[in-house]
């Protein structure tokens, strides 16, 4: 471990160099994250328990389901990504790692997108795998699960991406849960509008592309500006 | 001109300053509110349609405006603080957050009540009051990491990312929702007000919106003050305040 | 007068949401005053405290 970070700290590098720090962080976090397999799968159960948990407090009643699957599969998605956010950057944190990382002369901002990429790959991903196993339990048809899982995948690394700088803000404070989740639920708010909508949109009849172009938009505007603020962020925490 | 802004941007200077200006700010918003209210209340004549439930508008809607306005100047001060460093631009920043989320509070609690007798309904999901709850949430997460900050230069940091964060997200924000909702159309609940209002009326709005923005300017002011003795406690000048002589 | 009040039937919508705002306002005020008193009593107690300390050291 220490090894692999002080190596990323000596080469001397141009601050062209972002690309091989966002691989090296993602591969880091990647074969972190793989041997805490157990956490990984924890984190995907609550998932299916939780979205298994509207029919049962609500009704079966087949219609009424179907028009709440998306956003249940949407709001389940939004708790998962707030649970598992944390674990972004408070490992290293505690270990003193990330001041390494702060530290070394590769751009901060690519580091984090790598750790952000790892986190999606891990949290995301699988999220967006299950919906269609899921939205069965809420009796949604065919076109209804593709054009979700769709979404999902657009969606749920704007999640990451937005989550990270909550992440980074809220490092080592108490009942940083919590606070975590205040912070950034008021910022998935369109996620989810354009998300969960897209289904809607796709049964209305109106087609998907606006929904998407709009998530898609909001992708790239997440993927260009959320790595500095988190990066920004995680100096602030640092200091 | 530049030397005369930078030299209030010391805490020591400022506070002699700000309360200076508060009784002006504070008087001129209780007047204007007094005259305001007279014309909102009294001389206005009663809505046709709406009866005299329109009147909560008075309230409501300088309110509201004050409401994203604040949030704005909030995110202002924090740019300047997180760009020039300054300590007393985080305290503006600070001071302004806990008038703007009362401020929203206040605009949807009127802004329900105003929805009931006329449409019906306390509370509808449309763009106006689903963004402005949102709005809710981000001043009160702003608060909420401050207080969970011991360090308050880290405070003012984190503060700033956070409200820049949000103000960026406003806009997106209220046209998601008024998106989504159009896409709802069958709902019966509209909440836009008829186009044209009696010139009265306007008057009486915009009378109590500058009212609004006086009082909010006394508030953060007097915030602002008291921040600034929490916060600056070792140094000189505040051991030196009139207010610490006296018994 | 009891027409003012009465608002031609609204009169429990508008009173309640003047009177929650007017309640608001005097909450803020409240709150500012009792901050106040307490950052300036907690600042005269520490400068009454360090002004001891440098007279004992004398």
């Amino acid at each position: 471990m220490t090894a692999a970070v002080t190596a990323l700290a000596s080469p001397p590098v141009a601050s062209s160099a972002a690309l091989p720090a966002l691989r090296w962080a993602l591969a880091r976090d990647l074969k972190l994250a793989l041997r805490s397999r157990g956490e990984l799968g924890v984190q995907l159960l609550f998932y299916v328990i939780v979205v298994s948990l509207f029919p049962l407090a609500t009704t079966p009643e087949r219609n009424l389901l179907s028009t709440m699957g998306p956003g249940v599969l949407w709001v389940a998605a939004l708790l998962a990504s707030l649970l598992s956010l944390p674990r972004l950057f408070a490992g290293d944190f505690a270990d003193g790692t990330l001041e390494q990382i702060a530290l070394s002369p590769y751009p901060l901002a690519a580091l984090v997108s790598g750790k952000v990429l790892a986190h999606w790959l891990t949290t995301g991903l699988p999220v967006a795998a299950l919906a269609p196993l899921l939205g069965l339990q809420y009796a949604m048809d065919a076109e209804s699960l593709t054009v979700l899982t769709a979404a999902l995948l657009l969606g749920t690394p704007i999640l990451s991406l937005l989550g990270a700088i909550g992440a980074a803000l809220t490092l080592g404070l108490r009942s940083s849960g919590s606070l975590l989740a205040l912070l950034i639920l008021p910022l998935y708010v369109p996620v989810l509008i354009f998300g969960a909508g897209a289904v809607d949109a796709a049964r209305a009849g109106l087609g998907v592309s606006a929904n998407f172009s709009l998530l898609g938009a909001g992708l790239i505007a997440a993927m260009v500006g959320a790595p500095f603020a988190a990066a920004a962020a995680v100096r602030i925490a640092l200091d | 001109m530049a030397p005369n802004w930078f030299r209030f941007s010391s805490p020591a200077t400022f506070y002699p300053l700000a309360g200076a200006m508060i009784p002006w700010f504070g008087w001129a918003a209780a007047i204007l509110a007094a005259i305001g209210l007279y014309v909102g209340l009294v001389v206005a004549p009663t809505d046709f349609q709406q009866g005299d439930a329109y009147r909560i508008i008075f309230i409501h809607v300088p309110a509201a405006w004050m409401s994203m306005f604040l949030y704005v100047v909030m995110a202002f001060w924090s740019a300047l603080a997180l760009g020039f460093n300054t300590r007393l631009s985080a305290m503006m920043a600070q001071a302004i957050a806990p008038t703007g989320a009362l401020m929203t509070f206040v605009a949807l609690w009127t802004g329900a009540f105003w929805g009931r007798p006329t449409w019906g309904t306390y509370w509808a999901w449309d763009a106006r009051m689903t963004s402005e709850l949102i709005l809710l949430f981000l001043y009160l997460g702003i608060i909420a990491l401050r207080h969970a900050i011991d360090d308050p230069r880290r405070a003012d940091r984190a503060c700033g990312v956070l409200a820049l964060t949000g103000v960026v997200n406003i806009p997106i924000i209220y046209f998601s929702v008024q998106w989504w909702n159009s896409l709802h159309q069958g709902s019966s609940v509209s909440l836009t007000r008829s186009p044209s209002m009696a010139a009265i009326m306007l008057t009486g709005m915009l009378i109590m919106s500058l009212a609004a923005w006086f009082y909010a300017i006394a508030a953060a002011l007097a915030r602002v003050r008291t921040i600034m003795i929490e916060r600056e406690r070792g140094a000189v000048w505040i051991g030196e305040l009139a207010e610490l002589r006296q018994r | 007068m009891s027409a003012f009040f009465a608002m031609n039937g609204y009169g429990f919508y508008v009173w309640t949401a003047y009177g929650v705002a007017a309640l608001a306002l005097v909450a803020e005020l409240v709150a500012l005053r009792a901050r106040r008193r307490a950052v300036i009593e907690e600042a005269r107690a520490l400068a009454s405290e360090s002004g001891n300390e440098r007279e004992t050291q004398r």
